[in-house]
């Protein structure tokens, strides 16, 4: 089984994506997908070193409603700040923020919340993953800014990868 | 399935409110680019489209084709995920290679936040 699926909820995603892209679950469709859904982790195994653990699905999915969520109210927010920048331009700054999350899928999925709200971007992060550099779009204050990002986004993190 | 005239009026009305938020999104992200002043904060505004603007798109689409098909149409859905997973590869190649040119040049930005490893014996 394990070597026959090294990534079981990969395959199932990439199954359930091809039912959906045609919008059928005739025979042959459910065969595609599964062959997909076994062929594709077995070719890309050798890319991902680290096998992913997930806990606690409650996390995932109120991690999940709060990123959506805050994508409005960023995206609002930054649409606010465009309008009005002939009057009042954006402070926007690199901040530095320390990192206690470890985890390469864990960070992988820090890098993809962080880009998808708008307002912040991904800038760098250093070597031993303990500092990550990033660009925000109107900021009010530092310190108020990381200690949300920091609970909002990195802890529920840790709780699901670590 | 239904015919096109027969759709009821508030979903006409709620798919039009929705694709023209989308594309006031749009238009306000491609207007932050013009304006905005410097490269990292040109990154910020095209966001809106990828994602409150791509949003609206496809729960416009979900909608209209459901009830035009009496059925749920789900895929549309598809698009934000797939944006979600492909957009973050572009923008941290782009922020990335801004800062390491920009480093080069000797502009105003941040300094390397990895310290360098004291330890001569590597």
């Amino acid at each position: 089984m394990k070597r026959l699926f090294p990534a079981p909820w990969l395959s199932l995603a990439l199954w359930i994506l091809w039912l959906v892209l045609n919008l059928s679950i005739s025979p042959g469709h459910l065969l595609l997908g599964a062959i997909l859904g076994v062929l594709a982790p077995l070719m890309m195994a050798p890319l991902r070193p680290l096998p992913i653990r997930i806990r606690r699905p409650w996390v995932i999915i109120r991690l999940f409603f709060l990123v959506g969520r805050d994508v409005i109210v960023s995206n609002l927010l930054v649409a606010w700040g465009v309008l009005t920048c002939g009057s009042r331009p954006p402070r926007s700054r690199f901040v530095k923020i320390p990192l206690d999350l470890r985890d390469a899928n864990g960070l992988a999925a820090l890098s993809m919340i962080t880009t998808v709200v708008p307002g912040t971007i991904w800038s760098e992060l250093a070597l031993d993953r303990s500092i990550l550099l990033l660009h925000v779009f109107d900021l009010d204050d530092d310190a108020q800014f990381i200690e949300h990002f920091k609970q909002a986004y990195e802890r529920p993190l840790m709780e699901i990868f670590e | 399935m239904i015919n096109v005239s027969e759709l009821p009026l508030w979903v006409e009305i709620l798919v039009a409110i929705l694709l023209l938020l989308s594309s006031l999104f749009a238009l306000i992200g491609a207007i932050g680019l013009l304006r905005m002043k410097d490269f990292f904060q040109r990154m910020h505004p095209p966001a809106l489209a990828s994602t409150l603007g791509a949003w609206c798109v496809a729960l416009a689409s979900i909608i209209y084709f459901s009830t035009l098909k009496s059925g749920p149409v789900l895929h549309g859905w598809l698009i934000p995920i797939l944006l979600a997973i492909t957009v973050p590869v572009t923008t941290l190649l782009l922020a990335r290679t801004s800062l390491f040119r920009k480093r080069m040049a000797g502009e105003n930005v941040p300094a390397e936040v990895s310290s360098r490893r004291t330890d001569s014996g590597s």
